[in-house]
């Protein structure tokens, strides 16, 4: 069992992405887990084909106590047998999400909701590693390989650059390793290439560009992946392409997180100021 | 330097040998020999900084500061522990603030009340629960005149707003609603729970009770949680003496008492640590003035009524006088009967607040001598309130450390030592008479005429009981068939 987790800057298409890759590993016949770890619980609702789903967090309030809870009340099955479970937790602004997480874990692991035979379980985890509760999923004994999706935006960088810096930490600590980031595409520009160099500078590779597509929008509002909505599409193709080498890969590093100069150093570098001036 | 002294540095650091390089340097600063003139430099301890990892400090947190000392007692207030039912449930009555009023109808000290975090309440917050516990106390006590939201840890790490969740209810419930921000992990002991609670008392209920009349003899006495009793052997002596104590803060005290104290012509302190910051705010705030006093044996009472009745006309300084001679022969035979059998017996102290000096004098009395003593959680001027009354050379130690404390029980061998709950059994088991001096281990009051019998008394029990030959030392196996201590 490959255990994974998916970090990226907010809004960046973490939980589209996670979902529409989970979907062409299990087309491919893998068994896939997915655990949702964002209060909002929207991480699975592509593969379950509905709005956000019974969360361990919410139902545990409900009850009382978490060991009220059974597993299959909080694991649901979707898509080509995808299982899913969402942390759940408290709307924004009061109570810690983070402990959500935490505990919404431990209660899978603890009651066997990982299975024997599953293959992936993929954590798609909220935004930024800004406490230890977020960072929970790379824990010793969890994930054991991160992805990062950002796309040539600035903050997306940034946000990745930082969240190398948590993996570092529990790089030295545990076992986890970088590997790799995935490139959503904003349509920025040379938006191919400076990933690619951000992922060199980092350690590790750009392991998929995935291009911009409305048909991801599409799919999107009929709660299903591109896989499921429109098979034939080429989109569908490159989450496939995705999921294909997310299995092969082999190139898990130890990542090498740069300075916020070295950083800004390198959108000058590919010449986007030059850009600008062109432009204007 | 004196030999005394220099005696004294010679056994502290022949102690201080046994630790690592790093804890010896950061524990050397707080280990001194007295020097009551002020002159040696190097007698000075350092004192309110963050304790060493692993040398089993017998501090507390913001929390015990806050709920156990200056907001606990106040009797007609319900004081909710706000969090997991852990610091609500283990520091449950554990002052011994006396107070007057039907339990659980109109006074609600010795209840615990906690609205018991469970998970879901750290992941989803807890002010619902608080709000919806505030709301049924109000209808379960329907009499409580206050309630005060004592923040444990994990309501400052999910960054709860208590606040905001006080001033709603408040203005429903028409009475105090009192958020304190006292979560243990800020500050370096329990002193900054006590800084906390003052500051809450100031912004919350301070100038807010009602008073009817005000007298010239108006006085509050403020810092005696009643221990055993102490705050009302104190009153009683200002009432004889002419005055009108008009609060008690916070021992025996009501809700109306803590906002009116300024009102007083004269704010009399006698726990400075925890209660000095308030005085100085209605010093300030108000033009109200303060003084210290000491009620702890006669001739520091004989003191510190002249002193209080200096700040009154004539009747006042009369009536401490006739005090003064009424008691005196009650005093001098409590001494008489207690002096002998405790003359030249050897204290050493280590507790809170004020009692590492303010008891000096109570030994004193009766014959015996103060050799060491120290404050869990003193700062720099609750220290220079202390070399003075102490003799050249005795001991002075900051945030000790048990291997400290026994290790000088070992060398000066007193005959007595006052501590806290926590000390008292590893002293039960070296066999060396020991008093609780926190809350008068279930005794007191230890206060003014009344107090100081019982004091005299507890002291004698204690030092002279056959009890501790019976207790096996250190090192010396028991023999096989052997009766204990035989």
């Amino acid at each position: 069992m490959r255990q994974i987790a998916v970090y990226g800057k907010g809004g960046i298409g973490k939980s589209t992405t996670t979902q529409n890759t989970v979907a062409g590993l299990a087309e491919a016949g893998y068994k896939c887990m997915i655990v949702g770890c964002d209060p909002k619980a929207d991480s699975t609702r592509l593969i379950l084909n509905r709005k956000a789903q019974t969360t361990v967090m919410d139902l545990a309030r409900e009850r009382g106590t978490v060991e009220d809870l059974e597993i299959d009340e909080v694991l649901l099955t979707g898509y080509k047998g995808i299982r899913c479970a969402e942390s759940g937790g408290p709307e924004p602004g009061v109570g810690c999400a983070g402990r959500g997480v935490i505990t919404a874990i431990n209660f899978l692991e603890e009651n066997g909701g990982y299975g024997p035979d599953t293959d992936f379980v993929f954590y798609d985890v909220l935004g930024d590693v800004v406490c230890g509760g977020f960072a929970m999923p790379m824990r010793e004994g969890k994930a054991k390989e991160i992805y990062i999706v950002t796309s040539g935006e600035m903050m997306a960088m940034y946000a990745a650059n930082n969240i190398t810096r948590g993996i570092l930490k529990y790089a030295q600590s545990g076992g986890v390793r970088l590997g790799g980031l995935i490139c959503n595409s904003r349509k920025t520009d040379k938006e191919y290439e400076l990933i690619s160099e951000l992922a060199k500078r980092l350690n590790t590779q750009m392991i998929h560009f995935v291009p911009r597509d409305n048909q991801v929008q599409r799919a999107e509002l009929r709660r299903m992946t591109v896989i499921e909505y429109s098979p034939e599409h080429p989109q569908a193709d490159e989450y496939r392409a995705l999921a294909r080498k997310i299995a092969e890969n082999r190139n898990l590093v130890i990542p090498t997180p740069v300075s916020m100069d070295e950083l800004e150093a390198l959108l000058m570098d590919f010449g986007i100021l030059d850009n600008e001036e062109a432009a204007a | 330097m004196s030999t005394a002294i220099k005696d004294t540095q010679k056994m502290i650091e022949e102690i201080l040998d046994a630790y690592p390089e790093k804890a010896k340097k950061d524990r050397a600063k707080h280990l001194a020999a007295n020097d009551p003139s002020g002159q040696c430099s190097t007698c000075q301890v350092k004192s309110n900084i963050k304790s060493r990892p692993g040398v089993m400090t017998v501090r507390g947190c913001a929390y015990a500061g806050a709920k156990g000392v200056v907001w606990g007692p106040v009797k007609d207030q319900i004081t909710i522990s706000h969090g997991p039912i852990g610091c609500g449930q283990y520091s449950w009555w554990a002052r011994r603030n006396y107070y007057n009023g039907q339990t659980g109808i109109d006074t609600f000290g010795t209840m615990q009340i906690t609205t018991d975090f469970q998970e879901k309440d750290i992941v989803y917050g807890g002010d619902k629960g608080l709000d919806a516990a505030l709301h049924e106390l109000k209808e379960l006590f329907p009499l409580a005149k206050g309630m005060g939201i004592l923040s444990e840890c994990p309501v400052g790490l999910i960054g709860d707003d208590i606040e905001s969740v006080a001033k709603k209810v408040q203005k429903e419930f028409k009475m105090p609603i009192v958020p304190v921000r006292c979560e243990g992990f800020r500050g370096v002991s329990q002193s900054l729970g006590h800084h906390i609670a003052n500051d809450t008392i100031r912004d919350h209920v301070l100038g807010k009770g009602r008073l009817e009349k005000t007298t010239p003899y108006d006085v509050a006495l403020i810092g005696d949680y009643n221990i055993g009793g102490d705050a009302w052997a104190s009153r009683k002596m200002l009432e004889e003496m002419g005055l009108r104590v008009i609060a008690q803060w916070t021992g025996d005290a009501s809700v109306n008492e803590m906002g009116i104290a300024h009102k007083s012509k004269l704010n009399l302190i006698h726990c400075y640590r925890s209660m000095n910051y308030i005085c100085r705010h209605m010093e300030e705030q108000y033009g109200t003035p303060w003084t210290e006093f000491n009620f702890f044996c006669p001739t520091k009472i004989y003191e510190s009524l002249r002193k209080i009745a200096s700040y009154f006309d004539d009747t006042i300084k009369e009536n401490a006088e006739k005090m003064i001679e009424k008691y005196r022969p009650v005093m001098d035979e409590v001494i008489a009967q207690f002096r002998p059998k405790l003359e030249g017996k050897k204290v050493m102290l280590y507790v809170g607040g004020l009692r590492p000096r303010h008891t000096i004098g109570a030994y004193e009395d009766l014959g015996m001598e103060v050799i060491a003593s120290g404050y869990e959680f003193g700062h720099s001027d609750d220290y220079k309130r202390t070399y003075p009354v102490m003799k050249e050379g005795a001991v002075i130690m900051d945030d000790a450390t048990l291997y400290e404390l026994e290790e000088f029980t070992r060398r000066l061998k007193p005959d007595m030592v006052g501590s806290g709950i926590k000390e008292k059994y590893s002293y039960h088991k070296l066999g060396v008479p020991f008093r609780q001096m926190h809350s008068w281990d279930y005794s007191g009051p230890y206060h003014g005429f009344d107090g100081f019998p019982v004091f005299a008394r507890d002291m004698d029990m204690t030092v002279n009981s056959p009890t501790w030959k019976l207790i096996r030392k250190r090192g010396v196996p028991q023999k096989p068939g052997d009766a204990i201590g035989r």
